[in-house]
Protein backbone atom coordinates (compact mmCIF):
# COMPACT_ATOMS: atom_id res chain seq x y z
CA UNK A 1 0.00 0.00 0.00
CA UNK A 2 1.36 3.50 -0.43
CA UNK A 3 1.12 5.45 2.71
CA UNK A 4 -1.46 8.08 2.15
CA UNK A 5 0.90 10.55 3.96
CA UNK A 6 3.13 11.63 0.92
CA UNK A 7 0.47 13.74 -1.63
CA UNK A 8 3.31 14.93 -3.40
CA UNK A 9 3.28 12.55 -6.78
CA UNK A 10 6.82 14.32 -7.62
CA UNK A 11 9.08 12.06 -4.69
CA UNK A 12 6.85 9.51 -4.70
CA UNK A 13 7.29 6.49 -7.55
CA UNK A 14 4.00 4.03 -7.26
CA UNK A 15 6.00 1.55 -9.02
CA UNK A 16 8.61 1.06 -6.83
CA UNK A 17 6.21 2.38 -3.68
CA UNK A 18 9.13 3.88 -1.90
CA UNK A 19 10.83 7.30 -1.69
CA UNK A 20 12.94 8.63 -5.16
CA UNK A 21 14.44 11.45 -3.71
CA UNK A 22 15.95 10.95 -0.41
CA UNK A 23 17.16 13.31 1.75
CA UNK A 24 19.92 13.83 3.78
CA UNK A 25 18.70 13.33 6.71
CA UNK A 26 16.28 10.92 5.87
CA UNK A 27 18.34 7.89 6.90
CA UNK A 28 15.22 6.17 8.10
CA UNK A 29 12.69 6.70 5.18
CA UNK A 30 13.51 3.59 3.41
CA UNK A 31 12.68 1.42 6.42
CA UNK A 32 9.79 0.34 5.43
CA UNK A 33 11.15 -1.98 2.46
CA UNK A 34 12.44 -5.19 3.25
CA UNK A 35 15.85 -4.33 4.76
CA UNK A 36 18.30 -7.41 3.35
CA UNK A 37 20.16 -7.93 6.76
CA UNK A 38 20.84 -5.56 9.38
CA UNK A 39 22.85 -6.18 11.93
CA UNK A 40 23.80 -4.35 15.46
CA UNK A 41 27.24 -3.52 16.20
CA UNK A 42 27.10 -1.24 19.25
CA UNK A 43 23.81 -1.17 21.35
CA UNK A 44 22.71 0.85 24.35
CA UNK A 45 25.56 0.37 26.46
CA UNK A 46 28.33 0.77 23.92
CA UNK A 47 27.60 3.62 22.72
CA UNK A 48 27.21 4.89 26.39
CA UNK A 49 31.22 3.36 26.61
CA UNK A 50 32.31 4.85 24.06
CA UNK A 51 30.73 8.26 24.62
CA UNK A 52 32.56 8.06 28.10
CA UNK A 53 35.94 7.03 26.97
CA UNK A 54 36.03 9.91 24.28
CA UNK A 55 34.97 12.14 27.01
CA UNK A 56 38.03 11.84 29.21
CA UNK A 57 40.32 10.93 26.02
CA UNK A 58 39.53 14.62 25.14
CA UNK A 59 40.00 15.94 28.44
CA UNK A 60 43.33 13.89 28.56
CA UNK A 61 44.56 15.19 25.43
CA UNK A 62 43.91 18.89 25.94
CA UNK A 63 44.92 18.55 29.48
CA UNK A 64 41.48 19.76 31.27
CA UNK A 65 38.34 21.54 29.94
CA UNK A 66 40.09 25.18 29.52
CA UNK A 67 39.40 26.89 26.34
CA UNK A 68 37.38 23.74 24.92
CA UNK A 69 33.96 24.23 22.59
CA UNK A 70 31.98 21.04 21.53
CA UNK A 71 30.81 21.87 18.11
CA UNK A 72 28.37 19.07 16.91
CA UNK A 73 27.76 18.39 13.37
CA UNK A 74 23.92 18.14 12.38
CA UNK A 75 21.85 16.16 12.92
CA UNK A 76 23.16 13.41 14.57
CA UNK A 77 26.35 15.13 15.96
CA UNK A 78 24.66 17.31 17.73
CA UNK A 79 22.99 15.04 20.65
CA UNK A 80 26.60 13.46 20.41
CA UNK A 81 28.36 16.80 21.32
CA UNK A 82 26.01 17.29 24.44
CA UNK A 83 26.65 14.20 25.46
CA UNK A 84 30.33 14.49 25.50
CA UNK A 85 29.93 17.66 27.24
CA UNK A 86 27.70 16.33 29.91
CA UNK A 87 30.27 13.55 30.30
CA UNK A 88 32.96 16.04 30.11
CA UNK A 89 31.16 18.05 32.80
CA UNK A 90 30.36 15.19 35.24
CA UNK A 91 33.99 14.76 35.26
CA UNK A 92 35.82 17.89 35.31
CA UNK A 93 33.87 21.29 34.53
CA UNK A 94 31.32 22.42 32.21
CA UNK A 95 32.67 23.42 28.39
CA UNK A 96 30.50 25.55 25.66
CA UNK A 97 28.65 23.36 23.75
CA UNK A 98 27.08 23.95 19.81
CA UNK A 99 25.91 23.25 16.47
CA UNK A 100 27.70 23.59 13.08
CA UNK A 101 25.60 23.28 9.95
CA UNK A 102 28.11 22.65 7.16
CA UNK A 103 25.00 22.42 4.60
CA UNK A 104 26.37 25.60 2.48
CA UNK A 105 29.56 24.81 2.67
CA UNK A 106 29.86 20.95 0.90
CA UNK A 107 31.46 19.93 -2.47
CA UNK A 108 27.95 18.56 -3.97
CA UNK A 109 25.41 21.41 -3.17
CA UNK A 110 24.62 21.55 -6.72
CA UNK A 111 24.24 17.78 -7.68
CA UNK A 112 21.04 17.76 -5.93
CA UNK A 113 18.10 20.43 -5.38
CA UNK A 114 18.71 22.82 -2.71
CA UNK A 115 18.75 21.70 0.73
CA UNK A 116 17.43 23.07 3.87
CA UNK A 117 19.37 24.36 6.32
CA UNK A 118 19.97 22.94 9.61
CA UNK A 119 20.36 25.45 12.97
CA UNK A 120 23.66 26.72 13.66
CA UNK A 121 24.48 27.64 17.14
CA UNK A 122 27.64 29.11 17.82
CA UNK A 123 27.68 29.51 21.95
CA UNK A 124 28.44 33.28 22.86
CA UNK A 125 32.55 33.88 22.79
CA UNK A 126 32.93 32.31 19.45
CA UNK A 127 35.28 30.36 18.61
CA UNK A 128 38.82 32.15 18.60
CA UNK A 129 41.71 30.96 19.84
CA UNK A 130 39.61 28.07 21.68
CA UNK A 131 40.22 24.39 20.91
CA UNK A 132 37.40 23.21 18.85
CA UNK A 133 36.48 19.74 18.73
CA UNK A 134 33.93 18.58 16.25
CA UNK A 135 31.85 15.71 17.06
CA UNK A 136 29.75 13.89 14.01
CA UNK A 137 28.54 10.21 13.91
CA UNK A 138 30.14 8.99 11.19
CA UNK A 139 33.45 9.42 9.40
CA UNK A 140 33.31 7.98 5.64
CA UNK A 141 34.72 10.11 3.08
CA UNK A 142 35.34 12.82 4.97
CA UNK A 143 33.76 15.30 2.94
CA UNK A 144 31.42 16.55 5.54
CA UNK A 145 34.67 17.04 7.80
CA UNK A 146 36.53 19.28 4.71
CA UNK A 147 33.20 21.33 4.67
CA UNK A 148 33.13 21.79 8.68
CA UNK A 149 36.61 22.84 8.10
CA UNK A 150 36.02 25.67 5.90
CA UNK A 151 32.89 26.48 7.77
CA UNK A 152 35.15 27.49 10.86
CA UNK A 153 37.84 29.07 8.43
CA UNK A 154 34.58 31.63 8.50
CA UNK A 155 34.03 31.92 11.86
CA UNK A 156 37.42 32.15 13.42
CA UNK A 157 40.66 31.64 14.01
CA UNK A 158 40.64 28.50 16.76
CA UNK A 159 44.03 27.86 18.09
CA UNK A 160 43.31 24.04 17.05
CA UNK A 161 40.18 21.79 15.69
CA UNK A 162 39.86 18.37 16.81
CA UNK A 163 37.81 15.78 15.41
CA UNK A 164 35.52 13.27 17.75
CA UNK A 165 33.03 10.26 15.79
CA UNK A 166 30.90 7.74 17.20
CA UNK A 167 32.02 5.24 13.89
CA UNK A 168 34.84 5.56 11.75
CA UNK A 169 34.07 3.15 8.77
CA UNK A 170 36.82 4.00 6.59
CA UNK A 171 36.59 4.44 2.51
CA UNK A 172 38.26 8.64 2.85
CA UNK A 173 38.44 9.97 0.02
CA UNK A 174 40.39 13.13 1.26
CA UNK A 175 43.46 13.35 3.56
CA UNK A 176 41.09 13.79 6.90
CA UNK A 177 41.60 11.27 10.06
CA UNK A 178 39.87 11.12 13.88
CA UNK A 179 41.14 12.11 16.85
CA UNK A 180 38.86 10.41 19.06
CA UNK A 181 37.16 7.25 17.77
CA UNK A 182 34.31 5.32 19.49
CA UNK A 183 34.34 2.31 16.84
CA UNK A 184 36.75 1.65 13.98
CA UNK A 185 34.03 -0.35 12.01
CA UNK A 186 35.50 -1.74 8.73
CA UNK A 187 32.87 -1.80 6.28
CA UNK A 188 31.95 -2.58 2.19
CA UNK A 189 31.13 0.41 0.37
CA UNK A 190 27.98 -2.31 -0.38
CA UNK A 191 26.84 -1.07 3.43
CA UNK A 192 25.04 0.96 4.90
CA UNK A 193 26.06 2.19 8.46
CA UNK A 194 23.22 3.57 10.38
CA UNK A 195 23.09 5.38 13.76
CA UNK A 196 20.44 5.45 15.65
CA UNK A 197 20.16 8.32 18.96
CA UNK A 198 17.33 8.48 21.30
CA UNK A 199 17.03 12.10 20.44
CA UNK A 200 16.41 11.36 17.33
CA UNK A 201 15.61 7.97 16.71
CA UNK A 202 14.55 6.83 19.99
CA UNK A 203 17.17 4.33 20.70
CA UNK A 204 20.49 3.80 20.86
CA UNK A 205 22.36 2.01 18.42
CA UNK A 206 24.73 1.56 15.53
CA UNK A 207 23.56 -1.27 13.04
CA UNK A 208 24.92 -2.34 9.76
CA UNK A 209 22.85 -2.71 6.44
CA UNK A 210 23.85 -4.95 3.66
CA UNK A 211 22.66 -4.84 0.26
CA UNK A 212 20.26 -8.01 -0.76
CA UNK A 213 22.55 -10.52 -2.55
CA UNK A 214 20.27 -10.23 -5.94
CA UNK A 215 20.22 -6.66 -6.09
CA UNK A 216 23.71 -5.92 -4.53
CA UNK A 217 24.66 -3.37 -6.68
CA UNK A 218 21.93 -1.29 -5.41
CA UNK A 219 22.47 1.98 -3.48
CA UNK A 220 25.09 3.20 -1.71
CA UNK A 221 24.39 5.21 1.37
CA UNK A 222 23.76 8.86 1.33
CA UNK A 223 26.54 8.62 3.62
CA UNK A 224 28.89 8.58 0.66
CA UNK A 225 28.67 11.90 -0.43
CA UNK A 226 29.25 13.47 2.37
CA UNK B 1 9.58 25.43 -3.96
CA UNK B 2 8.80 26.14 -8.05
CA UNK B 3 11.94 27.32 -10.24
CA UNK B 4 10.66 30.74 -9.87
CA UNK B 5 9.33 33.40 -7.45
CA UNK B 6 6.80 35.60 -9.47
CA UNK B 7 3.87 35.76 -6.86
CA UNK B 8 3.32 34.90 -3.17
CA UNK B 9 0.36 32.54 -4.15
CA UNK B 10 3.36 30.22 -5.76
CA UNK B 11 4.16 29.64 -1.71
CA UNK B 12 1.88 27.06 -0.17
CA UNK B 13 2.74 26.73 3.61
CA UNK B 14 5.39 24.10 3.61
CA UNK B 15 7.58 26.27 1.11
CA UNK B 16 6.91 29.78 2.87
CA UNK B 17 7.91 28.30 6.00
CA UNK B 18 10.68 26.95 4.89
CA UNK B 19 11.91 30.18 3.24
CA UNK B 20 11.13 31.91 6.84
CA UNK B 21 13.07 29.04 8.73
CA UNK B 22 16.22 29.59 6.14
CA UNK B 23 15.82 33.32 6.77
CA UNK B 24 16.38 32.53 10.21
CA UNK B 25 19.31 30.98 9.71
CA UNK B 26 20.69 33.26 7.18
CA UNK B 27 20.31 36.03 9.97
CA UNK B 28 22.88 34.77 11.78
CA UNK B 29 25.61 36.09 9.33
CA UNK B 30 24.83 39.38 10.51
CA UNK B 31 26.73 38.91 13.46
CA UNK B 32 29.72 37.25 12.44
CA UNK B 33 32.92 38.43 11.69
CA UNK B 34 32.79 37.21 7.99
CA UNK B 35 29.13 37.68 6.21
CA UNK B 36 29.76 35.54 3.52
CA UNK B 37 28.60 32.11 2.75
CA UNK B 38 30.19 29.92 -0.30
CA UNK B 39 26.27 28.65 -1.55
CA UNK B 40 26.25 30.82 -4.69
CA UNK B 41 29.54 30.90 -5.72
CA UNK B 42 30.31 30.96 -9.28
CA UNK B 43 26.53 31.81 -10.03
CA UNK B 44 25.40 35.06 -11.63
CA UNK B 45 22.63 37.02 -10.38
CA UNK B 46 21.02 40.00 -12.37
CA UNK B 47 19.07 42.87 -10.40
CA UNK B 48 17.29 43.84 -13.44
CA UNK B 49 15.49 47.27 -12.36
CA UNK B 50 13.03 48.74 -15.12
CA UNK B 51 11.57 51.12 -12.00
CA UNK B 52 13.83 53.22 -9.24
CA UNK B 53 14.34 51.23 -6.20
CA UNK B 54 16.59 51.62 -3.26
CA UNK B 55 16.11 49.47 -0.29
CA UNK B 56 15.30 46.52 -2.63
CA UNK B 57 17.69 46.79 -5.00
CA UNK B 58 20.26 47.14 -2.55
CA UNK B 59 18.81 44.40 -0.58
CA UNK B 60 19.23 42.02 -3.10
CA UNK B 61 22.79 43.24 -4.23
CA UNK B 62 23.78 42.54 -0.33
CA UNK B 63 22.25 39.16 -0.49
CA UNK B 64 23.97 37.95 -3.21
CA UNK B 65 26.95 39.18 -2.76
CA UNK B 66 26.61 37.31 1.09
CA UNK B 67 26.04 34.13 -0.85
CA UNK B 68 28.78 34.75 -3.09
CA UNK B 69 27.39 35.23 -5.97
CA UNK B 70 28.62 37.70 -9.17
CA UNK B 71 26.40 40.34 -9.26
CA UNK B 72 25.41 42.90 -12.24
CA UNK B 73 22.99 45.45 -11.93
CA UNK B 74 21.22 46.90 -14.65
CA UNK B 75 18.93 49.92 -14.39
CA UNK B 76 17.05 51.12 -17.01
CA UNK B 77 18.18 54.47 -16.73
CA UNK B 78 21.63 55.17 -17.93
CA UNK B 79 20.99 51.51 -20.25
CA UNK B 80 20.00 50.90 -23.70
CA UNK B 81 16.62 50.67 -22.66
CA UNK B 82 16.03 54.02 -22.86
CA UNK B 83 17.10 54.24 -26.36
CA UNK B 84 13.94 52.08 -26.82
CA UNK B 85 15.15 48.43 -26.42
CA UNK B 86 12.78 46.14 -25.57
CA UNK B 87 11.98 43.35 -22.66
CA UNK B 88 12.69 40.55 -25.09
CA UNK B 89 16.13 42.30 -26.55
CA UNK B 90 17.47 43.09 -22.99
CA UNK B 91 16.51 39.86 -21.84
CA UNK B 92 18.40 37.73 -24.61
CA UNK B 93 21.39 40.21 -23.62
CA UNK B 94 20.86 38.50 -20.05
CA UNK B 95 20.58 35.36 -21.43
CA UNK B 96 23.71 35.63 -23.82
CA UNK B 97 25.59 37.06 -20.53
CA UNK B 98 24.72 33.76 -18.41
CA UNK B 99 22.30 35.00 -15.80
CA UNK B 100 21.33 32.33 -13.11
CA UNK B 101 18.90 34.24 -12.03
CA UNK B 102 17.39 37.54 -12.60
CA UNK B 103 15.98 40.15 -10.14
CA UNK B 104 13.35 41.84 -11.82
CA UNK B 105 11.49 44.67 -11.29
CA UNK B 106 9.27 46.62 -13.78
CA UNK B 107 6.47 49.05 -13.83
CA UNK B 108 4.07 46.50 -15.86
CA UNK B 109 2.25 44.02 -13.38
CA UNK B 110 3.66 40.85 -15.32
CA UNK B 111 6.38 41.27 -16.84
CA UNK B 112 8.60 38.93 -14.53
CA UNK B 113 5.40 36.14 -15.36
CA UNK B 114 6.65 37.00 -18.99
CA UNK B 115 9.80 37.11 -18.62
CA UNK B 116 10.27 33.18 -16.71
CA UNK B 117 7.42 32.00 -19.62
CA UNK B 118 8.80 33.62 -22.68
CA UNK B 119 11.44 31.15 -22.75
CA UNK B 120 13.92 33.97 -23.30
CA UNK B 121 16.15 33.11 -20.28
CA UNK B 122 16.54 29.88 -18.51
CA UNK B 123 17.62 31.35 -15.23
CA UNK B 124 15.29 31.23 -12.38
CA UNK B 125 13.01 34.53 -12.57
CA UNK B 126 12.46 36.57 -8.90
CA UNK B 127 9.86 39.47 -8.83
CA UNK B 128 11.02 42.14 -7.05
CA UNK B 129 7.61 44.49 -7.44
CA UNK B 130 5.48 44.57 -10.80
CA UNK B 131 3.58 47.54 -11.33
CA UNK B 132 0.64 46.99 -9.47
CA UNK B 133 0.69 43.33 -9.12
CA UNK B 134 3.11 41.15 -6.68
CA UNK B 135 6.52 42.02 -4.73
CA UNK B 136 6.84 38.31 -2.43
CA UNK B 137 10.07 39.17 -1.19
CA UNK B 138 8.54 42.03 0.54
CA UNK B 139 5.86 39.91 1.64
CA UNK B 140 7.97 37.26 3.17
CA UNK B 141 10.52 39.75 5.00
CA UNK B 142 7.22 41.10 6.51
CA UNK B 143 5.99 38.27 7.57
CA UNK B 144 9.36 36.89 9.02
CA UNK B 145 9.53 40.52 11.28
CA UNK B 146 6.07 39.47 12.22
CA UNK B 147 7.26 36.11 13.08
CA UNK B 148 9.83 37.12 15.25
CA UNK B 149 7.79 39.46 16.91
CA UNK B 150 4.68 37.37 17.35
CA UNK B 151 5.66 33.86 16.53
CA UNK B 152 3.99 31.69 14.89
CA UNK B 153 1.40 33.68 12.96
CA UNK B 154 -1.66 31.49 12.53
CA UNK B 155 -4.68 33.10 13.94
CA UNK B 156 -3.17 36.28 14.13
CA UNK B 157 -4.48 39.71 12.98
CA UNK B 158 -2.92 42.18 10.78
CA UNK B 159 -4.27 45.41 9.50
CA UNK B 160 -3.32 46.79 6.35
CA UNK B 161 -4.00 50.40 5.49
CA UNK B 162 -4.21 52.76 3.02
CA UNK B 163 -3.75 52.98 -0.91
CA UNK B 164 -4.16 48.95 -1.37
CA UNK B 165 -5.24 49.89 -5.00
CA UNK B 166 -2.22 50.46 -6.47
CA UNK B 167 -0.21 48.48 -3.99
CA UNK B 168 1.74 45.26 -4.89
CA UNK B 169 2.76 44.74 -1.23
CA UNK B 170 -0.83 44.46 0.13
CA UNK B 171 -1.57 41.99 -2.66
CA UNK B 172 1.75 39.64 -1.66
CA UNK B 173 0.65 40.36 2.01
CA UNK B 174 -2.79 39.04 1.55
CA UNK B 175 -1.99 36.24 -0.04
CA UNK B 176 0.86 35.15 2.32
CA UNK B 177 -0.50 35.65 5.25
CA UNK B 178 -3.51 33.57 4.47
CA UNK B 179 -1.49 31.20 3.72
CA UNK B 180 0.26 31.41 7.18
CA UNK B 181 -3.13 31.24 8.22
CA UNK B 182 -3.50 34.81 9.81
CA UNK B 183 -6.40 37.47 9.17
CA UNK B 184 -5.87 40.62 7.36
CA UNK B 185 -7.63 43.08 7.34
CA UNK B 186 -7.73 46.14 4.53
CA UNK B 187 -8.79 49.21 5.71
CA UNK B 188 -8.83 52.10 2.72
CA UNK B 189 -10.91 54.34 1.27
CA UNK B 190 -14.04 52.92 -1.19
CA UNK B 191 -11.87 54.43 -3.84
CA UNK B 192 -8.24 53.38 -3.32
CA UNK B 193 -9.79 49.76 -2.64
CA UNK B 194 -9.01 47.70 -6.08
CA UNK B 195 -12.51 45.99 -8.25
CA UNK B 196 -12.86 42.49 -6.84
CA UNK B 197 -11.15 42.95 -3.27
CA UNK B 198 -14.21 41.06 -1.63
CA UNK B 199 -12.71 37.82 -3.34
CA UNK B 200 -9.31 38.15 -1.07
CA UNK B 201 -8.90 35.91 1.51
CA UNK B 202 -9.46 39.19 3.66
CA UNK B 203 -12.25 41.44 5.13
CA UNK B 204 -12.45 45.00 4.13
CA UNK B 205 -13.21 47.85 6.00
CA UNK B 206 -13.75 51.70 5.61
CA UNK B 207 -12.74 53.34 8.92
CA UNK B 208 -8.98 52.45 10.91
CA UNK B 209 -10.30 52.85 15.02
CA UNK B 210 -12.29 49.73 14.74
CA UNK B 211 -10.10 47.45 13.65
CA UNK B 212 -6.56 48.72 15.41
CA UNK B 213 -7.98 47.26 19.42
CA UNK B 214 -7.70 43.51 18.00
CA UNK B 215 -4.78 44.56 15.65
CA UNK B 216 -1.09 42.13 16.19
CA UNK B 217 0.41 43.82 13.20
CA UNK B 218 -0.73 47.28 11.43
CA UNK B 219 1.36 47.93 8.10
CA UNK B 220 0.82 51.52 6.83
CA UNK B 221 0.77 51.47 2.89
CA UNK B 222 2.57 54.53 1.13
CA UNK B 223 -0.06 56.52 -0.46
CA UNK B 224 1.44 56.40 -4.36
CA UNK B 225 0.97 59.53 -5.51
CA UNK B 226 2.65 58.99 -8.77
CA UNK B 227 0.68 56.06 -10.13
CA UNK B 228 -2.80 58.16 -9.07
CA UNK B 229 -3.91 59.89 -12.28
CA UNK B 230 -7.28 60.87 -10.80
CA UNK B 231 -8.35 62.74 -7.73
CA UNK B 232 -9.00 59.15 -4.73
CA UNK B 233 -9.38 61.52 -1.92
CA UNK B 234 -10.22 64.92 -1.34
CA UNK B 235 -7.65 66.33 0.24
CA UNK B 236 -3.99 65.28 1.70
CA UNK B 237 -5.28 66.77 5.16
CA UNK B 238 -8.32 64.31 5.06
CA UNK B 239 -6.67 60.90 4.11
CA UNK B 240 -4.03 61.24 6.92
CA UNK B 241 -7.03 62.43 9.22
CA UNK B 242 -9.20 59.15 8.58
CA UNK B 243 -6.45 56.83 7.71
CA UNK B 244 -3.40 58.27 9.15
CA UNK B 245 -1.50 56.38 12.35
CA UNK B 246 -0.87 59.50 14.99
CA UNK B 247 -0.16 58.81 18.52
CA UNK B 248 -3.53 58.56 19.51
CA UNK B 249 -4.44 55.94 17.50
CA UNK B 250 -1.29 53.68 17.87
CA UNK B 251 -2.29 54.43 21.60
CA UNK B 252 -5.69 51.94 20.92
CA UNK B 253 -3.24 49.08 19.30
CA UNK B 254 -2.47 45.96 22.16
CA UNK B 255 0.79 46.31 24.21
CA UNK B 256 2.38 43.43 21.88
CA UNK B 257 1.68 44.81 18.53
CA UNK B 258 3.93 46.33 16.20
CA UNK B 259 4.06 48.92 13.70
CA UNK B 260 5.30 48.53 10.17
CA UNK B 261 5.83 50.30 7.08
CA UNK B 262 7.12 48.89 3.75
CA UNK B 263 8.83 52.48 2.67
CA UNK B 264 9.45 54.85 1.34
CA UNK B 265 7.54 57.06 4.16
CA UNK B 266 5.32 60.29 3.81
CA UNK B 267 6.39 61.24 7.40
CA UNK B 268 3.32 63.53 8.29
CA UNK B 269 0.44 61.71 5.26
CA UNK B 270 0.41 57.96 6.52
CA UNK B 271 2.28 57.65 9.22
CA UNK B 272 3.44 60.59 11.98
CA UNK B 273 7.04 61.06 12.49
CA UNK B 274 6.09 60.14 16.14
CA UNK B 275 4.70 56.65 15.22
CA UNK B 276 7.37 56.10 12.76
CA UNK B 277 10.34 56.50 15.26
CA UNK B 278 9.27 55.23 18.21
CA UNK B 279 9.63 51.58 20.11
CA UNK B 280 6.84 49.87 17.99
CA UNK B 281 7.94 50.73 14.61
CA UNK B 282 10.21 47.85 12.91
CA UNK B 283 10.65 49.50 10.14
CA UNK B 284 13.96 49.61 10.50
CA UNK B 285 13.98 46.30 11.26
CA UNK B 286 11.94 45.40 8.29
CA UNK B 287 15.00 46.47 5.98
CA UNK B 288 17.57 44.29 7.89
CA UNK B 289 15.02 41.02 7.46
CA UNK B 290 14.85 41.59 3.97
CA UNK B 291 18.60 40.67 3.04
CA UNK B 292 18.18 37.81 5.21
CA UNK B 293 14.73 36.47 3.36
CA UNK B 294 16.27 37.64 0.02
CA UNK B 295 19.29 35.61 0.93
CA UNK B 296 17.11 32.58 1.37
CA UNK B 297 14.97 33.20 -1.28
CA UNK B 298 18.46 32.80 -3.50
CA UNK B 299 19.76 30.25 -1.52
CA UNK B 300 16.49 27.70 -2.59
CA UNK B 301 16.06 28.81 -5.62
CA UNK B 302 20.05 29.12 -7.31
CA UNK B 303 21.77 26.88 -4.57
CA UNK B 304 20.90 23.14 -5.32
CA UNK B 305 20.68 21.65 -8.53
CA UNK B 306 18.15 22.55 -11.60
CA UNK B 307 16.10 19.29 -12.34
CA UNK B 308 14.04 20.78 -14.86
CA UNK B 309 16.68 21.69 -16.84
CA UNK B 310 18.72 18.95 -16.46
CA UNK B 311 15.44 16.93 -17.60
CA UNK B 312 14.50 18.28 -20.48
CA UNK B 313 17.36 20.11 -21.71
CA UNK B 314 15.37 22.86 -22.43
CA UNK B 315 14.37 26.56 -20.88
CA UNK B 316 12.31 26.12 -18.34
CA UNK B 317 9.30 27.63 -20.46
CA UNK B 318 8.04 23.71 -21.28
CA UNK B 319 7.98 22.94 -17.55
CA UNK B 320 6.87 26.43 -16.19
CA UNK B 321 3.47 25.00 -15.21
CA UNK B 322 4.63 21.93 -13.67
CA UNK B 323 5.44 21.86 -9.97
CA UNK B 324 9.20 20.93 -9.39
CA UNK B 325 10.36 18.37 -7.74
CA UNK B 326 12.47 20.37 -5.08
CA UNK B 327 11.57 19.07 -1.76
CA UNK B 328 9.96 21.47 0.87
Amino acid sequence: MTPASNPDPSTWDPLNRRPVDRQPGDHHRARGQDPATTCSVLDRADVGRALTRIAHEILERNKGPADLLLLGIPSRGVPLARRLAARIADVESAVPVGALDVTMYRDDLRLRPARPLEPTDIPAGGIDDRVVVLVDDVLYSGRTIRAALDAIGDLGRPRAVQLAVLVDRGHRELPIRADFVGKNLPTSQLETVRVHLDEVDGDDAVLIESPAVASGAGGRSERDTR
Amino acid sequence: MKRHLLSAADLDSDDALLVLDTAEEMRQLADRPIKKLPALRGRTVVNLFFEDSTRTRISFEAAAKRLSADVINFSAKGSSVSKGESLKDTALTLEAMGADGVVIRHSGSGAPHRLANSGWIRGCVINAGDGTHEHPTQALLDAFTMRRHLGELDGRRVTIVGDVLHSRVARSNVLLLATLGAQVTLVAPPTLLPVGVETWPCETSYELDGPLPKSDAVMMLRVQQERMNAAFFPTQREYSRRYGLDARRMGTLPDHAIVMHPGPMNRGMEISATVADSARSVIVEQVANGVSVRMAVLYLLLGGSEPALSATGEPAVATASAPESVPA
